[in-house]
């Protein structure tokens, strides 16, 4: 059972390394935000320091967004999903398989660049190494939510923006403990393991709702 | 393996399709489906291979132990679940861990259907007939009873089309199962057909305004 898994899990690493496309597209993306801020705000260093942590965190909302919406949709496209619906594990762990694959190129880059781009933003140490943290941490809540949308929208053409409205509004208490805990980070009045805590417990529910959830959507679709 | 099909229907968007299919399929039996475009032979093979959901019937496999029938089965359609950024090498490396059974090396295989050249090549270079050949390279890297094929012929010249009927003779000598969706002679000369155009359903459907005839609407 552990085999289909892992055949499943280096296809997909090897794709997105072959092709390039959505986790340097993201990459990309979240700096291109994280740059617009600056423009838009003014140069107020005081300003941008301390809403810095939510910047970075809506870029990385937004960005987890780019290339989601081909997660299955490429597989339903060209006849994949029905090999991967044939193989002799059940579909929920080849979907889990599918969605790590996507973490590890796109939300896992996102967390490590957090640091650099934070720069940008005129964060503190301390907020920097916090905001990486809470990236770390919560973006496989973002990325197994968005998961379900992926999987309802697979037979969609042009889904992505309904994934997008339909994923969103789910992500809002991920991004609210994420900003939080980041801020707590940098001092504040809660300590840091409780935002840290519950960011964490959001990742653990949306990694089984999540893969539940979006395999029943892609058995549902077909 | 024995796979058993008994009364299936099928309903697609509101219209019938098809209804009261039956047939059974033993060990070294192929079947030929046969029928106009659009008359629901793609539609059957989508319910064999359990994509879609029967309007009614049943349909079950014996002899197979604890694996359901998508765990026992090859399918070679339309769209051919290759991934054009990876050689046809990878494809079949992914497909032969994948789907677990495994037989023939992926290169052995790909030199069965003559395509040994283009083992490193990503697929997304390769012709329209070459990709159905590294598709059907799949039924070779791992063991699986039944071969559910749609249109295996389509795009694929005489000398593949010839070397495909020997792989389909072949299986069923060790006993596969083969069913066939095609309007081209396989070359298989002891295939069952079975014409979806012929049937007409018997016995009370359920009212159903699209297959009535206004004939049948007027009374």
């Amino acid at each position: 059972m552990i085999r289909p898994f892992l055949a499943v899990l280096v296809r997909d690493l090897r794709l997105a390394g072959r092709i390039g496309g959505s986790g340097a597209l993201s990459l990309v993306f979240f700096l291109m935000i994280v740059v617009l801020v600056p423009f838009a705000l003014g140069p107020d260093l005081n300003l941008l320091s301390r809403i810095g942590p939510a910047i970075l965190w809506l870029a990385a909302v937004l960005a987890t967004l780019i290339g989601l919406d081909r997660l299955f949709q490429a597989d339903e496209e060209d006849g994949s999903l029905d090999l991967l619906t044939g193989a002799p594990a059940p579909l929920e762990l080849v979907v889990l398989a599918k969605v790590l694959a996507h973490w590890l190129t796109t939300g896992l880059p996102l967390a490590l660049a957090a640091p650099l781009f934070g720069l940008l933003v005129a964060l503190s140490p301390a907020a920097m190494a916090g905001t990486s943290l809470t990236l770390l941490v919560g973006t496989p809540a973002l990325t197994f939510i968005g998961a379900v949308g992926a999987a309802l929208t697979a037979s969609i053409r042009r889904g992505g923006l309904i994934l997008a409205v339909v994923v969103l509004p789910l992500m809002i208490p991920t991004l609210i403990f994420g900003v939080s805990a980041a801020d707590a980070a940098t001092g504040g009045t809660v300590p840091l393991a409780t935002p840290l805590l519950i960011l964490g417990a959001l990742s653990l529910v949306a990694g089984v709702v999540g893969t539940l959830g979006a395999a029943a959507a892609l058995r549902w679709s077909e | 393996m024995r796979l058993i099909a008994e009364g299936l229907a099928c309903r697609r968007s509101g219209r019938r399709i098809f209804a009261g299919l039956s047939f059974a399929l033993g060990p070294g039996e192929a079947l030929v489906v046969t029928g106009r475009n659009g008359a629901g032979k793609s539609s059957l093979l989508a319910i064999l291979a359990g994509r879609l959901a029967p309007e009614a019937g049943t349909l079950r496999a014996e002899e197979v132990g604890e694996r359901t029938i998508p765990e026992c089965l090859h399918g070679v359609g339309h769209r051919d679940g290759l991934k054009g950024a990876l050689t046809a090498d990878e494809n079949l490396t992914f497909a032969r861990d994948l789907l677990g059974a495994a037989t023939l090396a992926p290169r052995e295989a790909l030199a069965r259907l003559g395509l040994a050249h283009a083992a490193g090549l990503p697929v997304a270079y390769l012709s329209a007939g070459q990709r159905r050949r590294v598709a059907l390279a799949r039924l070779l890297v791992c063991r699986r009873p039944l071969w559910l094929l749609d249109e295996p012929t389509a795009a694929l010249d005489a000398a593949s089309q010839a070397l495909l009927a020997g792989l389909m003779r072949e299986h069923l000598r060790e006993g596969g199962l083969v069913i066939a969706a095609t309007h081209q002679a396989l070359g298989l000369e002891e295939a069952r057909t079975l014409a979806i155009e012929d049937f007409r359903p018997t016995g009370p459907a359920r009212h159903d305004p699209f297959s009535e005839t206004p004939a049948e609407a007027a009374r």
